[in-house]
């Protein structure tokens, strides 16, 4: 592995909502609770968590797509926090994104040519027409749609087609670090192994550093190098796959786990049911001390005092529970 | 009516046939299709999209589009559905069988409250009076496990989340305590730890009351845990039926065994996951010989000519292959499976 290529430090976003009347206070939503982690070049980090939990914001605070409110984005040691507007647009040929639903996230009356083209007209302007289709139908390829399409439309895509133009149109300028926003949940299953592989090839092949954002962990744990879970938009575990997967220090990475389908009929009646009863609460209002304590079943009175440090619970391994101890020692604790 | 024979099958699909005419020319959508589901039988229907899956049972209730021609029997207690006026149709939809969608927003009406969508159930099918029927409503959703019932019952749609929202449709769903439920991914649209839930919902409804479930789906993985049976479609027709232990152990058709293939598993470490090459056939022309022939990596010459049909492959199971039990997941051929396997 290769050093530090990306640094987040504290980051925290925090949208104002209006208040329920014309003279009620101005509300805060914490989508991004004080969140930090490092990646290293060529790694993968996947980011889980329920819908609500932030982990969408996270992806697009660390771009800069949405302003972070506090908190540091360090790039290859420059604070992208702290770019003027123009600045921001060059670091932005080294960064790029990718989408959930990819016919939605493609303009309907541009061709593939277009699409695939518009980022590099901004991030390398000086490229002649031709060059452009040049760099435009290498990419097709590389992704697996065949150069002849170059003039057609969206509409007349699959889904899982029109998903692999969105990744040639986010590996275009030849970033370092993709952001890929739940990539496959809107595909098919068997149409969902197709784009993660592809994923994993290109990472391969171009040495991409990527941030895997899914609320499906089959998923997340087939493309990670790391697994950081998120909860309320505050990180309760992060750490290595095989140990997070295996031996979780939270108690909400083991309920995320059990809910997770198995496809194995004799593994998956003999499961536990479970435990996790209930929504997220809502992040207008979270839970005192430990945002999870309202839904976990090993809560105690304590956990409603502060919010649990993230405690060291093995190499590179940290978890946000005081009872972390406990949920690693008890195998039945939710499963 | 007359007595129910325990023995008969609840719902009896035979010959049964969608084409759409569209501009382009006539879509086989779903092809000859034989599906029985018994009395408080789990049966999940796999399928990717276009496979003809949703189709199915939209036609079975009569939700079909314009453009759409049904053509053989759908047997419901022995009554062919496909037969039925609009009106005669409105007494068995809802009341003895109901339907659970993706999207519950579209089920629900945005601009009702909880009480009236679920009263209203009630008073049209059973002809109960608004208080009894609000009583009944609220009991129901204190059973699909809606928390402070009492509460929710008088909000709208949309102040509910996604998992509260596809209760009150099985609730609904489940009111006038139909015999079968059709749900049609009725889990894609949520959250794991939701669609685990809604998942128990559905397994204690089932063997509590008594209720048939048709799970609709493209994901094999969610029905290991749930299913007794599992029929699998590809282009509009069923190429493998089994019990759900038997297909996951040993898929007699390639495509189910590529789909299993195909499946991350959350339990394991996997380097890769094995996706299955091309797309899902064109209806309006589909291949000559097994639909999935220009997709399956054991296709022969036969399978390009002929179509085979569903055929018992073992007691009890169901396969639309010349080659059943070919593939072995070890990517070998035909010959050198049967000689290591000692067929």
């Amino acid at each position: 592995m290769s050093e530090t290529l990306l640094s987040v430090e504290h980051l925290s976003t925090v949208f104002s909502l209006r208040g329920r009347s014309m003279f009620a206070p101005n509300v805060e939503l914490k989508a991004v609770s004080d969140v930090s982690f490092s990646l290293n070049g060529g790694e993968t980090l996947g980011i889980v968590g329920e819908s609500g939990c932030g982990k969408s914001t996270l992806g697009r605070s660390i771009l800069r797509l949405i302003e972070p409110t506090a908190g540091r984005v360090v790039w290859q040691g420059r604070s992208l926090t702290d770019l003027s507007a123009g600045e921001m647009r060059k670091a932005r040929r080294d960064l790029s994104i990718i989408f959930q639903d990819p016919v939605a996230s493609l303009d309907p009356r541009m061709n593939v040519g277009q699409i695939i083209a518009e980022p590099l007209k901004v991030a390398e302007p000086s490229l002649t027409r031709k060059e452009r289709r040049g760099r435009v139908e290498k990419v097709m390829e590389e992704v697996g749609l065949a150069p002849e399409m170059i003039n057609r439309y969206p509409h007349e895509f699959s889904g899982g087609q029109a998903q692999r133009i969105g990744i040639a149109r986010a590996i275009v300028t030849e970033p370092k670090l993709i952001v890929c926003d739940e990539p496959v949940s809107a595909l098919d299953v068997s149409i969902q192994a197709q784009i993660v592989n592809l994923l994993k090839a290109l990472k391969e092949r171009m040495g991409l550093t990527l941030i895997f954002i899914s609320h499906d962990l089959s998923v997340v744990r087939l493309v990670s190098d790391r697994i950081l879970v998120l909860y309320l938009g505050r990180v309760v575990e992060i750490g290595p796959r095989r140990e997070v997967f295996a031996n979780p220090g939270h108690p909400y990475t083991k309920a995320l786990l059990s809910a997770a389908p198995i496809p194995d009929p004799a593994v998956a009646r003999a499961r536990g049911r479970t435990v996790l009863k209930g929504d997220p609460p809502s992040p207008i209002n979270p839970p005192s001390g430990c945002a999870f304590r309202t839904r976990c079943p090993i809560a105690r009175d304590v956990c409603a005092e502060v919010p649990p440090p993230l405690a060291e619970v093995g190499a590179d391994h940290r978890a946000a529970c005081l009872f972390w101890e406990e949920v690693r020692a008890d195998p039945a604790v939710v499963d | 009516m007359a007595s129910v024979n325990m023995n008969q099958p609840l719902l009896a699909l035979a010959g049964y046939t969608i084409r759409f005419t569209t501009p382009d020319g006539a879509v086989q959508a779903v092809n000859g299709l034989d599906l029985t589901v018994a009395p408080g039988e789990t049966v999940a229907v796999v399928g990717e999209s276009g496979s003809g899956k949703s189709q199915t049972f939209n036609g079975v209730f009569g939700l079909l589009a314009g453009n759409a021609e049904t053509s053989g029997e759908a047997l419901f207690e022995g009554r062919d559905l496909l037969k039925l006026s609009p009106k005669e149709l409105d007494t068995v939809r809802g009341a003895d069988m109901a339907m659970v969608f993706q999207d519950p927003m579209t089920a629900l009406n945005p601009a009702m409250k909880i009480r009236h969508q679920l009263s209203e159930t009630l008073k049209v099918h059973k002809g109960l009076k608004r208080r009894e029927a609000e009583a009944q409503a609220l009991a129901m959703l204190k059973k699909v496990g809606i928390p402070e019932a009492e509460r929710r019952i008088g909000q709208y749609p949309h102040e509910l989340s996604g998992g509260m929202r596809q209760r009150v449709v099985i609730a609904m769903a489940l009111l006038c305590r139909p015999k079968l439920i059709v749900a049609d991914e009725p889990t894609t649209a949520l959250d794991v730890t939701i669609q685990a839930q809604i998942l128990d919902l559905f397994r204690d409804l089932t063997t509590d009351a008594g209720t048939a479930l048709v799970l609709i789906t493209h994901d094999l993985g969610v029905v290991a845990g749930i299913a007794d049976k599992v029929v699998v479609m590809y282009a509009g027709r069923i190429v493998e039926e089994a019990g759900v232990d038997a297909l996951f152990a040993r898929p007699a058709m390639p495509y189910t065994a590529a789909l299993i293939r195909s499946i991350p598993r959350v339990d394991r470490d996997v380097e890769a996951v094995e996706p299955i090459g091309g797309r899902p056939p064109d209806l309006i022309h589909p291949p000559q010989g097994c639909p999935f022939h220009p997709r399956c990596r054991f296709a022969e010459d036969k399978c390009r000519a002929e179509r085979p049909p569903l055929a018992e492959v073992e007691p009890g199971r169901r396969a639309a292959c010349w080659f059943p039990f070919i593939d072995d997941g070890a990517g070998t051929r035909r010959g050198e499976t049967m000689e290591t396997a000692g067929v």
